[in-house]
């Protein structure tokens, strides 16, 4: 089998650089068992996060040849072998070690965002929802929080703006807001407190998204739409919550 | 030496389903709440479950009721479980799933936009409530943000190493901090383990790297019992190729939207495996299988099929075609969906594994067969505790979720792991609460205690260690997956404890470079002790028990035995060596003794 050469990012804080490994290269061989191949034999103490192997955690983002991606999800036999596979660690959270971020922000940021507040339940005890009501919502809440969207957003980076959530938060305020049931009216924040108004709609988010989450033609988009419409006319808002129903939730067919 | 101190009235360590559910409980309840754990928020091994919980909803289902689903845990735990917990368990499930959805959790609905049930192995009616293939993601994150405003702090990336205790009562844990490697104590008046399972002793498993058992060991070391540790789930459906995934889940999903087994000719052989137990329940030809159908109540004359027989039973056929010669090329056996679902319905409710198989075999589940075979997924055994408020032997040490035994028996249905996290972290965090609020002081934290932990914790870093941490890792793996895995033999068992008592002493002296920040050899130096002890608790009570049942399976003893049934096997610390009895189960009461030869298809009513 084949040898492949990887530049991995090893430092601590604001220093570090590259440091060359070989890996012998398997069937089916993913970045991450390449690294965790290097952690087991060359660098014992190569720091890196890592939990379910299959796409399901978000826990092991990082830059592969410069492209953020999940590294257990990246099979080797999609990128150019005759060159180093290069690997470090998201660029816009401050480094702690190796391939490992500080990604504390988002769970700040997450902590802003005002809790469900549902209706009450029906007389026999259940909540009825159809589920062409829910397929969008269930969309958003397949994200596995990896971060790799708050990791390109141009105006995460630019730290002139931090009242601006992301677009993980972004869809997350976008379930909430098409939930049925939830009774709160959430589209004031989003315009003041949220800062929904910096995003320019480079869509850059949906681009890296591993979970393919259509986070700006489906969340971020129609939630400025509910903004602007919002902003002119606060009872259309109550209207549709009156209504209880929300035809435009249902599966778009982009 | 002076550590950072964190006080709270209660610390639980783990933020999967059952230490959120039990945090969310214990802060309710007015207790100033702490949760430790391993990973991030909201990366807990919980987010990997896939299938669904269980609850007798009866929405998919009118026939269902809790007897049901007691009756089912009970014989899917081959006689072997807590019927206390069991209906307990069984009892609160709905409130647990109804609970989660108030608190945002959407699952999938049925036609009338009630929660939506799917079959799963073992379970009599349509009874797991589910989203898609990613139900413990949605249980997870519903509880992460439900939490977060529960005035709860969360520890992320803090690793507890031991549990602090004042002469025999808790008094707290004693963990390091990953992102810089030092030590902080925590001081509480009742700790609550929810620190999950302990696959990582196999070669092959499911599990991730932080399914080490440590609260399983936690407990042991604290002087608390284990109770059934022989019980090892091995999940029939891990993927086997390519290597790189080897283990991996394959969701038992797939046989309840209606996948079938095969060996390499395509035969279906999961026909000739219907244990007597379960004989007149399950479709004994195929043609007469191919009648049932995934969603619709089954009529006497369409039983379910036979590849949702209970996981053990299904792991040992793959194993035994496999054996036989009839297996996959690479030594499993076929799973097919492509030949039973349109492309449609497989992309619509099993996404998860569409894209897994795409992405990580080449391969199209809606068009080929999978590859499948066992892989180890799960322990029934854990710390032995009260079913009632979960407290364990020693006072203050709470326990729920996964590393707590008792509830699933000899072998755990699916979809009741998800639903045990949510009864039981529940009744652990009011459990805990209480105790803590009965308290008037703070216990006393023991220096002489906390110097040892240290002192043990920082060998790794002394220049005299001469193993690698991975390795002697990955022998213990080796030898747990061949001398005490899934089919066992006292011969194998016996020498299985002898290697432990090397690889113990190979554990204390490993080695491992670079300083304590963020050192993944350092922490896996650190799980080897929790891991081999663990390892121990399984192999002793896998010698011990002279019987085949449920997940534990004896090549020289292929029979269940009626006097091992009345037993769980029950292990501890005594004067430093781990010591088994066997002790007699409180018996089933009559009405619920009934339950169990309940007819399985009656006419609804
Ligand atoms: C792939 C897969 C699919 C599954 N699908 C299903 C399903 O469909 N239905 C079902 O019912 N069950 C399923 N299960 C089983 C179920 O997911 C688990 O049993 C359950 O999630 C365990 O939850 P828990 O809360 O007990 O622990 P976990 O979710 O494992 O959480 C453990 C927590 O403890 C922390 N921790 C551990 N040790 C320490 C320490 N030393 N210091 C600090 N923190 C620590 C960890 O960081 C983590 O936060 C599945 C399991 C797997 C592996
Ligand atoms: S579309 Fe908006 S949220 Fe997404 S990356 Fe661009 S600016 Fe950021
Ligand atoms: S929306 Fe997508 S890219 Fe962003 S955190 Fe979630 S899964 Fe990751
Ligand atoms: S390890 Fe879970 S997403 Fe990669």
């Amino acid at each position: 089998m084949t040898d492949v050469t990887f530049r991995v990012f090893r430092g601590a804080g604001t220093q570090g650089g590259f440091e060359e490994y070989t890996v012998q290269l398997s069937e089916g061989m993913v970045v991450l068992d390449a690294v965790l191949d290097i952690q087991a034999s060359q660098a014992g103490d190569l720091a890196v996060r890592w939990n379910c192997k299959a796409g399901k955690c978000g826990s092991c983002s990082a830059e592969v040849n410069g492209k953020p991606r999940l590294m257990c999800m990246t099979r080797m036999n999609t990128l150019p072998l005759d060159q180093p596979v290069t690997i470090e660690p998201m660029r816009s959270f401050p480094l702690i070690k190796d391939l490992v971020t500080d990604v504390k922000r988002n769970f700040e940021i997450n902590k802003r965002v005002r809790p469900f507040k549902p209706k009450p339940r029906q007389a026999d005890g259940t909540h009825r929802m159809m589920q062409y009501d829910i397929d969008r919502i269930q969309e958003f809440h397949k994200c596995i929080e990896c971060f790799l969207c708050q990791d390109v957003c141009h105006v995460m980076r630019d730290h002139q703006k931090p009242d601006f959530i992301g677009p993980r938060f972004l869809i997350r305020l976008a379930a909430l807001v098409m939930h049925p049931l939830d009774t709160e009216n959430r589209l004031t924040e989003l315009k003041d407190a949220f800062g929904i108004g910096y995003c320019n709609i480079t869509k850059c988010c949906t681009e890296v998204c591993p979970e393919n989450i259509k986070i700006t033609d489906n969340a971020i988009i129609p939630l400025k739409e509910r903004v602007a419409g919002n902003f002119y006319d606060p009872l259309a808002w109550l209207w549709r919550k009156a209504r209880g129903k929300r035809p435009d939730t249902r599966p778009g067919t982009e | 030496m002076n550590h950072e101190t964190i006080e709270h009235d209660v610390i639980i360590i783990g933020a999967g389903g059952a230490g959120l559910r039990a945090a969310i409980e214990a802060s309710g309840k007015g207790a100033s709440v702490g949760v430790v754990c391993k990973s991030l928020l909201g990366k807990a091994h919980t987010a990997m479950a896939e299938g669904g919980m269980a609850a007798a909803l009866t929405t998919a289902d009118p026939r269902d009721n809790w007897e049901m689903h007691f009756r089912d845990t009970i014989r899917g735990g081959k006689m072997l479980n807590n019927w206390r917990m069991v209906k307990i368990f069984t009892q609160e499930a709905p409130d647990r799933v109804n609970e989660l959805e108030e608190w945002g959790a959407l699952f999938d609905r049925t036609d009338d936009g009630r929660i939506l049930q799917r079959n799963f192995g073992g379970h009599q009616y349509a009874r797991l409530a589910h989203v898609g293939d990613r139900t413990g993601l949605e249980m997870l994150r519903t509880l992460q943000n439900h939490g977060i405003h529960q005035g709860i702090e969360v520890y992320m990336e803090c690793t507890v190493v031991d549990l602090l205790m004042d002469g025999g009562k808790a008094a707290g844990a004693f963990a390091y901090w990953r992102d810089s490697g030092t030590f902080v104590q925590f001081r509480a008046k009742a700790v609550v383990l929810a620190t999950g399972g302990l696959g990582k002793c196999y070669t092959i498993t499911s599990n991730s790297w932080e399914c080490t058992g440590d609260g399983q060991a936690l407990a042991y070391r604290a002087g608390a019992e284990l109770i059934d540790m022989e019980f090892v789930q091995f999940h029939p459906t891990g993927m086997v190729w390519p290597p790189s995934v080897r283990g991996l889940l394959v969701t038992e999903g797939v046989r309840g939207e209606g996948g079938v087994l095969r060996d390499k000719d395509g035969k279906r052989f999961m026909f000739d495996y219907i244990p007597e137990m379960f004989a007149g329940e399950y479709a004994e030809t195929e043609e007469e299988a191919k009648r049932w159908r995934p969603g619709v109540p089954e009529g006497p004359d369409a039983r379910r099929p036979p590849d949702l027989l209970t996981r053990d039973v299904v792991a040992r056929a793959i194993r035994a075609e496999v054996r036989a010669g009839r297996g996959s090329p690479h030594g499993g056996a076929y799973l097919d969906i492509a030949s039973q679902a349109s492309e449609a319905q497989i992309k619509k409710k099993l996404p998860g594994m569409y894209h897994q198989f795409m992405q990580l075999a080449s391969l199209d589940i809606t068009k080929e067969y999978m590859e499948v075979g066992p892989t180890s997924h799960y322990v029934m055994g854990g710390v032995r505790v009260d079913p009632e408020t979960c407290s364990t032997s020693v006072p203050g040490l709470f326990a729920a979720g996964e590393v707590a035994g008792g509830l699933h028996g000899a072998n755990r249905l699916g979809g009741n792991s998800l639903t045990d996290l949510m009864v039981f972290g529940r009744r652990a965090g009011a459990g805990a609460a209480e105790y803590a609020g009965a308290l008037s002081a703070m216990p006393g934290v023991n220096p002489d205690q906390v110097r040892d932990i240290e002192r043990l914790a920082l060998a790794p870093f002394e220049e005299s260690g001469t193993e690698n941490p991975y390795e002697v890792m990955q022998d213990l793996q080796k030898m747990m997956e061949h001398d005490s895995g899934i089919v066992r033999a006292k011969e194998e068992l016996a020498d299985g404890l002898g290697k432990l008592r090397t690889l113990k002493e190979r554990s204390v002296k490993v080695r491992v470079e670079g300083n304590r920040q963020y050192n993944p050899g350092w922490h896996y130096a650190l799980d080897l002790h929790n891991l081999i002890m663990v390892s121990e608790a399984i192999t002793l009570s896998a010698l011990h028990r002279d019987e085949s049942r449920g997940g534990h399976t004896r090549e020289d003893f292929p029979e269940s035995s009626p006097e091992l049934e009345k037993v769980n096997t029950v292990v501890r610390n005594r004067d430093g060596e781990m010591a088994w009895e066997h002790v007699t189960r409180e018996p089933l009461p009559g009405d619920l003794q009934e339950l169990l030869s309940h007819p399985h298809l009656e006419e609804p009513n």
